[in-house]
């Protein structure tokens, strides 16, 4: 029935052709826009390598770990039982929980996977497999300063 | 039947067996339609039907990037029309879209209305019809404030205002639609979720019935048409007139697209609650005729506030349109029905006239 209907296969052959074509190419030029527009852009992380926090120094502590923002990120603000302040990403490094301080153990924790870090930021036990990074910390006066480590 | 099998192939044959293909397919090829003078106005549904599937497509796009709180609505839009790839271009389509989808879905409406299709058996299509007109308005309105900028908050204001002015159960139904007594943060979450999903979910109702009955019952020819007995001529709906219906999509795309390059939707400035009004401040323009009615209402008509008596006879004139089919009796017994050609023209210059004088007429007076 197809090929009486169509005496001259070669312009419907060409037709079809063109069709196909076009509806592809529509089809792309749908399809690109929106699959670029799925993609997230870059989101700029905060450039800031300082950050004060709001809390003063006597508030912390011996033996005891807070969280505070750096940037959108958290960190990890401890004083050790010696009274020495240290700061960290409180950004687990094996998969991204926020860790916290166990003064029970006197270290790092992370309670998502029982991961320990030791209070140089050194994975010591369980899953993580690389160390927290350490910031510098500046108590000066009544501020607490935590920046990028060098 | 030995002939389906190389007709359509296995797959073909394998689903109908399951789903019954073959019934669809004399649903779709059953249809004709029939060709006269007024036979182009047979286009916009179909038109209306594609600017709303792109409606769909581009909304569910928007959710991706969209945040739906006062303190981030704003700026979530600013970050998809500056940072996201081509996201000026989605809420463009969106935006202009919901205009034109408006627009044919006027013309559709007019067409319909003027060309008396309501007659029996076509009165559940013309009730849902004029249902899905209102659904699409709720969306437009609900869907403005979502951007939360100046203009929209304002428009917002106004237009739930309005329901304040019901008699009885305004108070009720303002508080209903804002969330509270202000158009604050929980309006614009309520507006969203009318928008994305409860105005969704029956529109995708009214709209299958709408459909469905429009395929079972083909297309009206009509009253003119069919009173001077010519002999008919028809075209068959698969795929002869579904091509030609595929042209006016692609009008509609290539109308779409140029409006969105030339002219991207604009955000304007975020929502203050603390600044006044700006100047001229106007709704969308299927709202305007309205808007400008109650403009010109005085502040009393007989011992009733002008903007209640103007509701009032806005909402006698919805349910007048929702009962057409019901009340021309003329025209379903195939007699000429020229009160109801007149009625139908009147609304149509009425809402120009209002239209048109709601965008010249000075906006300080």
């Amino acid at each position: 029935m197809a090929e009486g209907a169509f005496p001259e296969p070669s312009r419907r052959g060409f037709l079809n052709w063109f069709l196909g074509t076009a509806a592809g190419a529509f089809v792309l030029s749908v399809l690109y826009p929106v699959s670029r527009y799925l993609v997230p852009p870059e989101v700029t992380e905060s450039t800031a390598g300082t950050v004060t926090l709001a809390i003063k120094p006597e508030e912390v502590k011996p033996n005891s770990g807070q969280i505070f923002k750096f940037g959108s990120r958290p960190g990890i603000l401890v004083r050790t039982s010696q009274g020495e302040l240290r700061a960290f990403t409180a950004v687990c490094t094996h998969l991204n929980c926020t860790v916290q301080y166990r003064p029970d153990l006197q270290h790092i924790w992370c309670a998502c996977h029982n991961g320990h870090f030791d209070l140089n930021g050194r994975n010591i036990e369980g899953p993580p497999p690389r160390p927290l990074d350490a910031f510098v910390v500046n108590a000066r006066g009544n501020q607490i300063i935590v920046s990028k480590g060098a | 039947m030995p002939g389906e099998e190389e007709r359509h192939g296995r797959l073909w044959t394998w689903l109908d067996q399951r789903v019954g293909l073959a019934e669809i397919e004399y649903l779709a090829r059953k249809k004709e339609i029939p060709i006269h003078r007024h036979t182009a106005w047979y286009y916009l549904g179909g038109m209306t039907l594609f600017l709303f599937l792109a409606q769909i497509g581009t909304g569910i796009l928007l959710l991706f990037y969209y945040r739906p709180s006062a303190e981030e609505a704003f700026e979530s839009i600013q970050f998809l029309m500056a940072e996201v790839e081509f996201g000026w271009l989605i809420r463009s389509i969106h935006s202009w879209a919901a205009n034109l989808m408006v627009f044919t879905l006027f013309l559709h409406l007019g067409s319909v209305l003027l060309l008396k299709a309501y007659r029996p058996p076509r009165e559940v299509t013309w009730v849902s019809g004029v249902l899905l007109m209102g659904l699409a308005m709720g969306f437009g309105f609900t869907g403005y404030l979502l951007p939360w900028n100046e203009l929209a908050y304002f428009a917002t204001k106004v237009g739930s205002e309005i329901t304040g002015a019901v008699p009885v159960a305004g108070g009720f139904l303002r508080r209903l639609l804002r969330g509270g007594d202000e158009v604050t943060g929980a309006t614009l979450t309520r507006f969203y979720g009318i928008h994305v999903a409860v105005l969704p979910a029956i529109t995708g109702m009214v709209l299958g019935l709408h459909l469905y009955l429009v395929q079972r019952h083909g297309m009206s020819v009509p009253l003119a048409v069919e009173r001077s007995g010519e002999p008919r001529r028809m075209m068959r709906f698969m795929p002869n007139f579904l091509l030609r219906d595929l042209v006016g999509w692609l009008s509609a795309l290539a109308i779409l697209a140029a409006l969105a390059a030339f002219l991207p939707a604009e955000l304007g400035r975020k929502a203050d609650p603390f600044l006044p009004a700006p100047i001229g401040i106007k709704p969308e323009w299927y709202f305007m005729f309205m808007f400008q009615t109650l403009k010109y209402l005085p502040a009393h008509i007989l011992g009733i506030e002008g903007e209640v008596v103007g509701i009032l006879g806005f909402g006698l004139g919805g349910l007048f349109l929702l009962l057409v089919p019901f009340l021309d009796r003329r025209a379903a017994r195939g007699e000429r029905s020229l009160l109801f050609t007149w009625i139908g023209l009147g609304i149509i210059v009425y809402m120009i006239v209002l239209t048109y004088l709601g965008y010249t007429a000075s906006a300080t007076k």
